[in-house]
């Protein structure tokens, strides 16, 4: 179904194509010149900002652009599949879905307010120390090794061992949830492996559920399960959504933003120098890296027939929130296809923007620094290994998936 | 020089407090105000800064006399 050759990017995007997936930028500077909102049928109607202003403004309007279905690709449940009745169009068919991501207010709001405080700026700085041991371990393994896949053997291993560990899940599963978020995420037209990926999870942490209501610790987990609104314990199934949410969205996604880094800096050795020679740079190049690579796309759902700037939108269209294009909107960002290390007017929204705004962004923040610290604390001077091939994957969530490093 | 933080936009970045921890906090749920008014001389560039970070566009300056910058 995929990869049908794309000849106008206006009005016959695909998010899928190869060419997109591994170099999305011109046809970003392409677009925002000639058609800033392109349209595509395939797959879904679907709307694609490419302007900052456009993309910001959209996330901020959550009344005619609701969160209900946040897939960029739609799972297309064929009938009489076995599974269709436990997944739905755009993932697992949770009474709640998966809040708050896939939420509107107010269910939004109060599932938000939950989690808040497990990733607040104060909070984060107490993982600080298990992530920056899990790099120095990761790094000890490559002792006496000239190169190493930096996407899977560092970046990979990252962030799905923290949020492991805030979760309250056994470590030691942690090649298992990578394999199972990469089939949500990634494999996005191979419906059966999607579906496996989404029903093991579901699987996996209902029995961990389980297992906490008989004896409670004090990870994420357990204290949502013994948390009240309004009075009331929170239903199993809002616990379940927010849960598996929780597992999907901070490894896929950091992983990326680590990987696309370390690209940047094997293929940029100025950078890397200047990294090295000025590490009080760390906090505005973090950000900058997240601008110039931002890994994530979401989707939005149109609530009414709607005119926008002229693109006529029809009821439960898709519309994707392209941040990664919204960060390189020259009239918004200077020399936006150049990484300026210590960029200083960067409102980048790689995060996203107005209510959504990404509830691990301190976290997936604190990661990716201490990755890049923690490596460029032992390698200054790797590169590409030459003539390897970096493999990229993209749709809702771009970044290196094959990266071989030489480490001196 | 003078900011505030307009609670009704503030979003939680935390973009304010990562280029100027001695002018901001942010509680649990990422709602940032500013700690010092007004802001000292010294730290007015940084006070630019997080201006020019803020992506909700929640820190703004309530009074200027010019300053360095
Ligand atoms: C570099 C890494 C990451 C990036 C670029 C990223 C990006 C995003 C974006 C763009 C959104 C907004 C979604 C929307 O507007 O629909 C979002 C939401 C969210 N992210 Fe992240 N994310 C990252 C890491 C994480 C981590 C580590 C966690 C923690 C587990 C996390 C948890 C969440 C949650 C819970 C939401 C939903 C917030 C809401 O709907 O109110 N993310 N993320
Ligand atoms: S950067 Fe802006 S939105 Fe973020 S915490 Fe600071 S004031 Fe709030």
């Amino acid at each position: 179904m995929t990869t049908e050759q794309v000849d106008d990017w206006a009005s016959d995007f695909d998010v899928l194509d190869p060419s997109y997936v591994e170099n999305p930028f011109p046809i970003w500077a392409d677009l925002r010149q000639r058609c800033p909102i392109a349209h595509t049928e395939r797959r879904a109607p679907t709307w694609m900002p490419t302007r900052y202003e456009d993309v910001t403004a959209m996330a901020h309007d959550v009344e005619h652009f609701s969160s209900q279905r946040v897939a960029v690709i739609p799972l297309q449940v064929n009938e009489g599949n076995e599974a269709a009745g436990q997944v739905g169009e755009d993932g697992p068919s949770l009474e709640y879905g998966l809040p708050p991501i896939s939420a509107d207010p107010p269910l939004h709001t109060w599932t938000r307010r939950l989690l808040l405080p497990w990733f607040s700026h104060r909070k984060v700085a107490e993982y600080t120390p298990f992530t920056r041991e899990l790099c120095q371990r990761l790094l000890d393994g490559f002792d006496g090794a000239d190169e190493v896949d930096a996407a899977v053997d560092y970046a990979q291993q990252i962030p799905v061992r923290v949020i492991a560990h805030i979760l309250g899940v056994p470590l030691e599963m942690a090649d298992t949830f990578t394999g199972w978020v990469r089939e949500v995420l990634e494999f996005a037209d191979d419906i059966e492996r999607r579906e496996h990926g989404i029903l093991s999870i579901v699987e996996f942490l209902s029995s961990e559920m389980q297992r906490r209501r008989e004896d409670p610790g004090e990870d994420l987990l357990s204290v949502l399960l013994q948390s009240e609104v309004d009075g009331a314990p929170l239903d199993d199934a809002v616990v379940l959504g927010m849960a598996v949410l929780l597992l999907i969205a901070g490894i896929d996604t950091t992983w990326s933003a680590i990987g696309s880094s370390i690209w940047h800096l094997a293929t940029h050795p100025e950078d890397r120098d200047r990294l090295v020679r000025e590490p009080e740079l760390m906090t505005l190049a973090v950000e900058e890296l997240l601008r110039a690579y931002s890994p994530v796309t979401m989707a939005r759902m149109v609530t009414q027939d709607l005119e926008y700037k002229g693109c006529p939108m029809r009821l439960e269209d898709k519309l994707l929130m392209n941040f990664p294009a919204a960060n390189r909107d020259p009239e918004f960002f200077e020399d936006p296809d150049t990484v300026h290390l210590d960029r200083e007017n960067n409102r980048h929204v790689a995060f996203g923007s107005g209510i959504h705004r990404c509830a691990g962004s301190n976290l997936a923040r604190m990661e990716l620094r201490v990755a890049l610290e923690e490596w460029l604390a032992r390698y200054a001077k790797f590169g590409l290994v030459e003539g390897a091939t970096v493999k990229w994957a993209g749709g809702q969530v771009r970044g290196p998936r094959v990266l071989r490093v030489r480490l001196g | 020089m003078r900011i505030r933080v307009d609670p009704e936009k503030c979003q939680g970045h935390a973009r304010c407090i990562g280029v100027a921890p001695e002018l901001f906090e942010v509680d649990d749920y990422g709602l940032s105000s500013v700690t010092i008014d007004p802001v000292p001389e010294a730290l007015e560039g940084k006070a630019r800064l997080a201006v020019a970070n803020c992506p909700e566009y929640a820190v703004e300056v309530v009074e200027d006399v010019g300053g360095s910058g």
